[in-house]
């Protein structure tokens, strides 16, 4: 059985403007929208096309996070997945913590391929793939804008400062997307009902022998400052008077 | 006394000024004493310019050919080598940096901090979250090292004057064979560098169309300005994806910013939040890049682009 697993985090829709809580707790969740992590859903899609292709078999979509993440595992089902595991936990947990548990699952599921966004737009932390593959002793290919499967290797063009680079790695490895890899399809009604009768297992980090608790402390959660509103030029020559004589040109 | 390992970023026989923007960060914490670490497959001339940075006591220098190219899964195990003895190992918030830290973090069992942009104390960070909506400070344990990425675009380059001793280190260490370059694709341009430049002119999908782009890099030549793109200008094909500025591109600092056809989205203003003065030129008066510029010009750009050529 050739298998992707893929990872899908819960977080709060990227069209949410994002409110620090006044008491500096954390950021302001009630009633919030919440969806797919948008780099997941990529990878999602990447993971779907892949096996469309023929070059994989089953797709398996993992989240670690609440109860509630089972909502965005069914959407994962509704688009394609074959089936589902949550790896429950009520606490915010880590990269490092999540790479243990999905390093667990893939000694498990032993896939081909491991595909993950680059980043959650909740943490901005940019770090599970690059963790899972070191524990795993395997390579990485992160920041994904392309991906061609050609038996046992895989070939990846990745957005790097620089442009574009590509490598080839041997199966089985961690890939990460970047967002030009693909535009995810949309739910169709008809999938979302027979994503319900598709398998959803439930675990914990504690039945995966993982400890999830964070190793980083978070002391305090403020708003960014505030930039000073600016003022409005009627035309080309007075913003360019204006630079002048801040010396900006 | 805290000892920082800072991987060095180079390419091509240079040294990035990535590398001495980390040691800026590692010298503000206390009683810092700084290494250097080069990876290369013949890098005298990069642990040089490493060793001249100020604050910089000793470059450890690794020569294998194994480190040419530059990958994560090779460098990775000898960078936590090296980091034996060493409380923090800090890495640019760059392309290269995002991809090998949390890997070595891993290797290490230790947690990472991503994208620092002040050190507050020896285990002490603030860092952003939520594309900039939100700052955190976290502590790291006192029980393991620190892995961290510096956010580049919130240090200055520590200066030059140093004269760090230059250590040759032989590993030997297995190394992965797994990875392999196939190909660089990387813009050759005169223009200055994105992540560096003083003066950046960006241009968004108010631009309309590929062709139209050249508009924004004449402008951009004629103040001597690195070019950028909003992430909607990119994924349509007006820009290569190496202008991108934002959340998931590059995060800049220039002293000037000049938003040309962006409307600001939440994503591309955490992008320059530290820019010094932000122009937006813009014909929708309730575009959000508006809420952050220091002057707000509307109007129709390709009416404003060649009057701006003609006064500048």
């Amino acid at each position: 059985m050739r298998r992707i697993l893929v990872g899908i985090k819960r977080v709060i829709d990227y069209n949410v403007r994002v409110r620090v809580r006044p008491d500096g707790t954390g950021v302001v969740t009630d009633g919030v929208k919440m969806s797919i992590n948008p780099f997941d859903e990529i990878a999602l899609e990447e993971a779907l096309r892949i096996k469309e292709h023929g070059a994989a078999d089953e797709i398996v979509v993992i989240s670690a996070g609440p109860d509630e993440a089972q909502q965005q595992l069914r959407t994962a089902l509704a688009m394609g997945a074959d089936r589902a595991i949550l790896v429950r936990t009520p606490i915010e947990v880590e990269p490092p913590a999540v790479a243990r548990a999905l390093l667990k699952l893939v000694e498990r599921e032993k896939p081909l391929l491991v595909i993950l966004g680059k980043q959650a737009i909740d943490d901005d932390c940019n770090q599970t793939g690059q963790m899972l593959a070191a524990l795993w002793d395997r390579p990485q290919a992160t920041f994904a804008s392309k991906i061609d499967i050609h038996g046992d290797t895989a070939r990846v063009t990745r957005e790097v400062d620089a442009g574009l680079e590509t490598i080839e790695v041997d199966l089985p490895a961690v890939l990460t997307t970047d967002l030009r890899l693909n535009e995810p399809r949309y739910v169709k009604l008809p999938d979302i009902m027979k994503a319900k009768k598709k398998p959803l297992d439930v675990t914990d980090f504690a039945a995966l022998g993982v400890d999830a608790a964070p190793r980083l402390k978070v002391l305090g959660f403020e708003p960014p400052p505030k930039r000073q509103k600016g003022v409005m030029v009627k035309d080309a020559a007075e913003l360019v008077a204006a630079l002048r004589q801040k010396g900006l040109v | 006394m805290n000892r920082v390992l800072v991987v060095a970023e180079h390419a091509n026989g240079e040294l990035n000024p990535s590398t001495a923007k980390c040691v800026s960060c590692a010298a503000s914490l206390p009683e810092a004493e700084i290494s250097v670490a080069v990876l290369a497959a013949n890098g005298a001339g990069v642990a040089a310019a490493a060793a001249s940075i100020a604050g910089v006591s000793r470059v450890l220098l690794v020569d294998d050919a194994a480190n040419e190219p530059a990958l994560a899964a090779v460098l990775a195990p000898q960078v936590a080598r090296l980091a034996e003895g060493y409380s923090h190992v800090f890495g640019p918030s760059t392309t290269f940096g995002k991809d090998l830290m949390p890997r070595v973090a891993a290797l290490l069992d230790a947690p990472q901090v991503s994208d620092v942009m002040t050190v507050e104390s020896v285990r002490r960070f603030r860092r952003l979250v939520y594309a900039g909506n939100g700052i955190i400070t976290v502590e790291a344990p006192a029980d393991r090292q620190i892995v961290a990425t510096v956010r580049i675009a919130s240090y200055q380059p520590a200066p030059a004057g140093g004269h760090a001793t230059i250590v040759p280190v032989k590993l030997g260490i297995p190394l992965p064979t797994h990875t392999r370059l196939v190909s660089v694709n990387a813009a050759r341009s005169d223009r200055p560098d994105l992540q560096t430049a003083a003066r950046v002119v960006s241009g968004g999908r108010g631009l309309g169309s590929a062709e139209n782009f050249a508009l924004i890099q004449r402008l951009a030549d004629r103040i001597g300005a690195a070019v950028g793109a909003s992430r909607a200008a990119v994924d349509a094909g007006y820009a290569p994806n190496e202008l991108q500025v934002g959340q998931t591109g590059k995060i800049i600092a220039p002293e000037l910013y000049v938003a040309i056809g962006i409307s600001g989205a939440i994503q591309h203003l955490t992008g320059i939040k530290d820019a010094r003065t932000i122009v937006a030129i813009n014909k929708d008066a309730e575009a959000p890049i508006f809420e952050v510029a220091d002057y707000a010009l509307v109007g129709d750009l390709f009416t404003l682009i060649p009057e701006l050529e003609k006064l500048l």
